[in-house]
């Protein structure tokens, strides 16, 4: 395998969990829910994945557990946002502490320990392709998930009538109230799918990215998912590009850190964070595109009166 | 069951005034069982984490070492969050205010002057200011959502920390040790009594709380920032600025970190190092939610998550809990506070019945 494949299949590695947990953060977004606890259900689905392969031996077993605690902890947001209607932000921003907190504990037992690695599926034949056949078909296990859910996700959103439900919610819930669609019960599910899509995010950091446990390893990827939702103007298929992007960001200045060039590590180190906000602000700056694509309602909390 | 909320013709007085004292107790309880469940004695584990550290003068102090900053930026995200402007990079704005303050001690270490911490510790206000600038400006300018850029550029500001104290700023007699000089006598915030470690920080936090309360509650601009917070329509129309109020709530909150970064590094750490806060910035938010973002509330709410962090000390030393545990009780506090604060908004019903359909 030559270098140039080698750092291509790094690339698809970085920019799975950002992905992931973008398009999960997409769908809550769409239903005008804003969850800024991506972070904390991110670290939580990390630290319980490496926990679950940990604990039954099964790195399989992990990503379950990883998807589940994920889920779980959104839950918590939709409760209080949802039913009894607290500040969005506020909310989003205490389940990311919280979460940060909850990982570093039950993660102590897990520092240092080797971790096991989910190996990678090669599909007999395909991944024998010159070129593009280990790019493609010798991954691991999550970044076919990641496709499927990308695509699944797009056409779920523009191409079936539940979507455009779920997309009606986040731009008006009282009209969709009126016309009798259940606006909490959507956005209790929306918000469950992006728990467990961050969930799987995080899983693949501590089970394929870097398989062990360490305090914070999610490093504000969660936050560089919501970053990649504005950057994506809420679009599947832009997420994809802007994750692929970042991935290669992260990957570039590694390799730059490695090769040297003069350049302090730390400054490299804090490309990514960078390219974030010189992306949003490109994005943002045009007002237009904002204007159409933002669900007209995210971020607001919908009381609906009997 | 369905939870049903039915709005208040007005905020009720006394569910604010009791929403963040059951809050706390429901963090209390919850704590309670966390500890059972980790096999502790959870009455001997809440003493040691919460009633411990006021038991003794020297801890009195502690607790005003970890108030100060804690109190410092929750006052100035009181005043940003009033008005809708979600500054969370705090953490980043008191590196930055810590860096900037430091320039004197560290680059001209041999100045001995009493003009030397008045300089830094304005530096610092400054630094921090300009560093909140920043989001403030792309926010105002290009319409760049807050929220991702100021939490971003705390990375950016610890990444940057970090070079200066293992590159250029590092102490050529520091062993190899990624610290500065140690700063001279003229350039520490000098403690106020000889029984403990407080230091003038704890000072600047109220008066800079009492400022804050004195200007949201007297004066023009706080009115501005609570017309502007309610309903930015409404304060258009009023002719309040919303693009000014950005700047200015965003830029207070950034010199207030700021001012609790270079008190935390000339008041307690006496040099610069990678690590200067143990995430203060963070938790400032749930100060400012726990006071309820008003500034004398933010100085009961500072002192109790001092607390937290103080017992967690105690915990670790005397229980051999693991210090991870003060932040999941910082985390469960900010969820109960908010949970707690729509008691305030909405009359909460709970009915066993199935939803009554709609006519």
């Amino acid at each position: 395998m030559g270098i140039f494949e080698s750092i291509l299949l790094t690339i698809a590695t970085a920019a799975t969990p950002l992905l992931i947990a973008a398009i999960g953060e997409l769908v809550v977004e769409r239903s005008g829910v804003l969850n800024l606890g991506v972070e904390g259900m991110m670290v939580m689905g990390a630290v319980c994945g490496f926990a679950g392969a940990s604990l039954s031996g099964s790195p399989w077993i992990g990503l379950v557990a990883g998807v589940a605690a994920g889920a779980v902890f959104s839950q918590l947001f939709a409760v209080l946002t949802l039913s009894i209607a607290t500040n969005q932000v506020a909310t989003g921003l205490s389940l990311t502490l919280l979460g940060l907190g909850l990982s570093g504990m039950i993660g102590e037992p897990f520092v240092g320990e080797a971790g096991s690695k989910l190996p990678n599926l090669f599909i007999p034949g395909l991944s024998e392709l010159p070129l593009v056949g280990r790019l493609i078909f010798g991954q691991d296990p999550i970044f076919y998930l990641s496709v499927i859910l990308t695509v699944g996700t797009a056409w779920f959103l523009f191409r079936t009538r539940t979507g455009l439900t779920l997309r009606s919610i986040g731009d008006n819930p009282a009209s969709a109230h009126t016309l009798g669609i259940p606006v909490i019960r959507y956005r209790y599910l929306a918000v469950l799918f992006g728990g467990a899509c961050a969930g799987l995010a995080g899983a693949h950091l501590s089970l394929v990215y870097t398989p062990q446990w360490v305090e914070n390893m999610t490093a504000g990827r969660g936050w560089i998912a919501l970053a990649l939702v504005v950057f994506a103007s809420w679009r599947p298929a832009r997420v994809a590009a802007g994750a692929y992007l970042f991935g290669g960001v992260t990957i570039g200045q590694i390799h730059a850190q490695a090769l040297g060039f003069g350049i302090p590590s730390q400054f490299l180190s804090a490309l990514p964070y960078l390219a974030t906000v010189v992306v949003l602000v490109m994005m943002s700056r045009n007002k237009r595109l904002m204007m159409v694509n933002t669900p007209a309602s995210l971020g607001r909390p919908f009381v609906p009166d009997r | 069951m369905r939870i049903e909320l039915e709005k208040r013709a007005r905020p009720s007085q006394l569910h604010s005034l009791l929403s963040p004292i059951i809050a706390l107790l429901l963090t209390l309880v919850t704590g309670a069982i966390l500890f059972a469940a980790l096999g502790q004695d959870p009455v001997r584990a809440l003493y040691v984490l919460f009633i411990g550290p006021l038991t003794e003068v020297w801890s009195l102090h502690e607790l005003a070492v970890k108030s100060a900053p804690l109190i410092m930026i929750g006052v100035g995200l009181s005043v940003c969050y009033r008005c809708n402007n979600w500054n969370i990079g705090a953490e980043g704005q008191l590196v930055a205010g810590a860096i900037t303050g430091s320039i004197i001690p560290v680059l001209f270490n041999d100045w001995h002057s009493p003009l030397v911490l008045p300089l830094m510790l304005v530096m610092g206000m400054v630094g921090g200011a300009l560093y909140a600038a920043i989001p403030a400006f792309l926010k105002a300018q290009t319409n760049t959502n807050e929220i991702l850029t100021s939490l971003m550029l705390v990375y950016v500001a610890e990444l940057f920390l970090d070079w200066l104290v293992r590159g250029p700023w590092r102490d050529p007699q520091g062993f190899n040790f990624p610290v500065t000089k140690q700063f001279q006598p003229e350039g520490i915030l000098p403690e106020l009594l000889d029984s403990g470690r407080a230091n003038l920080g704890i000072v600047f936090a109220i008066l800079a709380a009492l400022a804050v309360w004195f200007m949201m509650r007297f004066t023009l601009k706080g009115f501005e920032i609570k017309v502007l917070g309610a309903s930015e329509r409404a304060g258009r129309f009023a002719g309040f600025s919303r693009k000014g109020m950005i700047w200015f709530s965003m830029m207070l909150s950034g010199a207030l970190a700021g001012l609790a970064g270079i008190c935390e590094v000339s008041g307690v750490i006496n040099k610069l190092q990678p690590e200067i806060s143990p995430g203060y910035g963070f938790t400032a938010i749930i100060v400012a939610f726990l006071g309820r973002l008003n500034p004398l509330g933010v100085i009961v709410a500072g002192l109790v998550l001092g607390l937290t962090y103080l017992g967690g000390e105690g915990a670790q030393i005397e229980l051999g809990l693991s210090d991870k545990v003060v932040r999941v009780f910082q985390g469960m506090l900010l969820f109960f506070v908010l949970a707690c604060d729509t008691l305030a908004i909405y009359r909460v019903r709970l009915s066993l019945a199935p939803a009554a359909k709609e006519a």
